[in-house]
């Protein structure tokens, strides 16, 4: 690609060469740029794609639309301003969002949660992989054509999810429902049986999205086979979440970094076989029902109690001078945030690790001698975010 | 490794995470070890950032047995030193093979000038390649050895490196029509009193 630093008059643009190597001619390239408008781009997210026929030759990913430096925005503001802000980063997963950033906030200042919160957070984050992992597949048959049917049944379910969310947090997207040491409010006995119904009938959608898609020929032949992503080029390119654990790696934060109750909860990590789309379909229809068996245990086992650490201030917070880097396993993969403290009321450093964003490494290497209708299922397996991507 | 300067950073944070910080010439090959040492197999690198370090001004207090009109006594005295600003890419590895981690890998270039060096691990872990682009994007570290070393986020013309802590916003005024605070004293500069009697 062209250095970043040009001579005055050089074209920003390469000329592709009409031959091959050995000086054969080949078909003519093209290049196309697909996005940032294009509709299966999930957002305002460019491909410079160059194509054989059809078949893609090169393919480079080009984002910062929706940039506006978050980090730096969390550097400027105190600890507490920067929560409603997170939610804004995958708008589909604010309440995971809002526990990455406690999780860190409390270990670098040494917070306790209450066991009843830690319930709490456990419902809200496997309520919001439910609702993320539904659409996504929604998205995701659309993208191949099935337009409409799967995606409302889809948005169906999620707007079950979203209307719990709105009456504990007052938002159904934007939740800014934790903070350092427990979540804002209470969930009354009422709002835990709506939570349980919902739960229990969701198995049954499943079922229903099942014998739609699962065994769908179109499905079958559109995604066995495509984008494969071998298990060593996924643990080097630092891919996480269900596109991690569709190429077979034992992987999950849940499971690894124990934080929250997870170990309380008996539930199974799905793994793929071939780490092609079909796999990361599959991994994600499983894991919704492991997210179901932890919800039912959970909205079971809710103890009484505060939800709130006593000793946690709020406003204010200056956490001692020093680091801390915490991590939680978001419907995408690991969302990290790192912190830097230098003693006073704002981070000194504030880097959010997006898990959308460091996923997409490697879609070029899944894309390359597929058909450019392939990269775009391909694109949608990855599962993207732009307001996380960008930040 | 000979010559390699490695030094343990404290961290006085609860959780205490400490870091390694190695210096340019023998990052890479460092990082090469603990990727590879059959003990650590640190084959994830899960987080990269920049951190932008600008000239700081150091007090140390040091309690010094003086003369003070004929009697010893012991003086607290404060001595200042100017630390030089530096730049910082922080790595968090973890190993995905034996679940353990995390090692924190710092490597510290020698000023903060624009386009300073520094080396880029890609080669290593692959993960690295959008998020050290991320680095040079916002920070402005040349990392050598990365195989695409352009900007991210920012358009490619943009000047300048947002993320430094000196960085100052471009002046995006808009009219409005009752302008208070700081953009009442960008009003006054955009629209200077003599225009508008």
């Amino acid at each position: 690609m062209s250095a970043i630093v040009e001579a005055p008059g050089k074209p920003n643009y390469e000329i592709l060469s009409k031959t091959s190597e050995a000086g054969e001619p080949i078909g003519e390239l093209l290049e196309v740029s697909m996005g940032p408008h294009h509709p299966s781009t999930h957002g305002v997210f460019r491909m410079d794609v160059v194509l054989d026929g059809e078949k893609v030759v090169k393919l480079k990913p080009v984002f910062g639309y929706l940039h506006r430096n978050h980090e730096k925005i969390g550097e400027n503001i105190s600890y507490l301003a920067s929560m409603p802000y997170t939610d804004r980063l995958d708008y589909f997963c604010s309440m995971t969002n809002n526990w990455a950033y406690a999780l860190s906030v409390e270990k670098l200042a040494g917070l306790a949660v209450p066991e009843r919160a830690e319930y709490i957070r456990v419902i809200m984050a496997e309520l919001t992989r439910l609702q993320n992992h539904t659409c996504l597949i929604g998205f995701f048959a659309q993208d191949m054509g099935a337009l409409g049917t799967p995606m409302m049944y889809a948005f169906r379910e999620r707007e079950k999810v979203l209307d719990l969310f709105e009456s504990v947090s007052g938002a159904r997207m934007m939740c800014n429902y934790m903070r350092f040491g427990g979540v804002r409010c209470d969930v009354t006995p009422d709002w835990l049986a709506q939570a349980k119904q919902l739960t229990d009938g969701y198995n049954k959608f499943l079922d229903e999205f099942e014998a739609l898609l699962t065994q769908n020929e179109i499905i079958l032949a559109r995604t066995q086979g495509v984008g494969v992503l071998p298990a060593k080029l996924a643990v080097s390119a630092a891919i996480t979440g269900p596109m991690l654990r569709a190429s077979g790696v034992n992987y999950d934060l849940r499971k690894v970094d124990k934080y929250g109750f997870y170990p309380r909860f008996d539930f199974k990590v799905p793994l793929g076989d071939h780490g092609d789309v079909y796999d990361r379909y599959m991994v994600r229809v499983l894991e919704m029902r492991e997210s179901v068996k932890i919800l039912q245990a959970a909205l079971r086992d809710i103890p009484a109690g505060p939800v709130m650490d006593p000793k946690a201030k709020l406003r204010g917070l200056r956490p001692k001078a020093g680091e801390a880097y915490g991590r939680v396993e978001a419907p995408k993969g690991e969302l990290g945030f790192y912190l830097i403290s230098d003693g006073s009321a704002n981070p000194y450093r504030y880097r959010v690790r997006p898990p959308s964003f460091i996923n997409l490494t490697i879609l070029e290497d899944m894309c390359l001698g597929h058909r450019i209708a392939d990269a775009v299922v391909i694109l949608g397996s990855v599962d993207i975010v732009l307001g996380e991507v960008d930040r | 490794m000979p010559g390699a300067r490695i030094e343990v950073l404290p961290n006085d944070c609860p959780a205490g995470e400490r870091s390694l910080l190695v210096d340019t010439d023998h990052v890479f090959a460092a990082a090469t070890f603990l990727r590879d040492d059959l003990q650590l197999r640190l084959d994830y690198c899960s987080n990269v950032s920049g951190v932008d370090w600008p000239d700081a001004e150091i007090t140390t207090k040091t309690k010094v047995k003086k003369i003070v009109d004929g009697v010893e006594k012991e003086v607290e005295e404060v001595k200042k030193t100017v630390r030089p600003g530096f730049l910082e890419v922080v790595y968090h590895l973890y190993s995905m093979e034996l679940k353990h981690g995390p090692v924190v890998l710092r490597q510290r270039t020698a000023n903060r000038a624009e386009e300073v060096p520094a080396v880029s691990l890609t080669p290593l872990w692959r993960g690295c390649e959008f998020q050290e682009r991320e680095v040079y994007d916002l920070y402005g570290i040349r990392l050598g050895g990365h195989p695409d070393l352009r900007r991210i986020l920012m358009w490619d013309e943009f000047k300048g490196f947002p993320m430094r802590r000196d960085y100052v916003s471009p002046d995006d005024f808009e009219y409005e029509p009752t302008p208070h605070d700081e953009v009442l004293e960008l009003a006054k500069k955009h629209y200077p009193p003599e225009a508008k009697a």
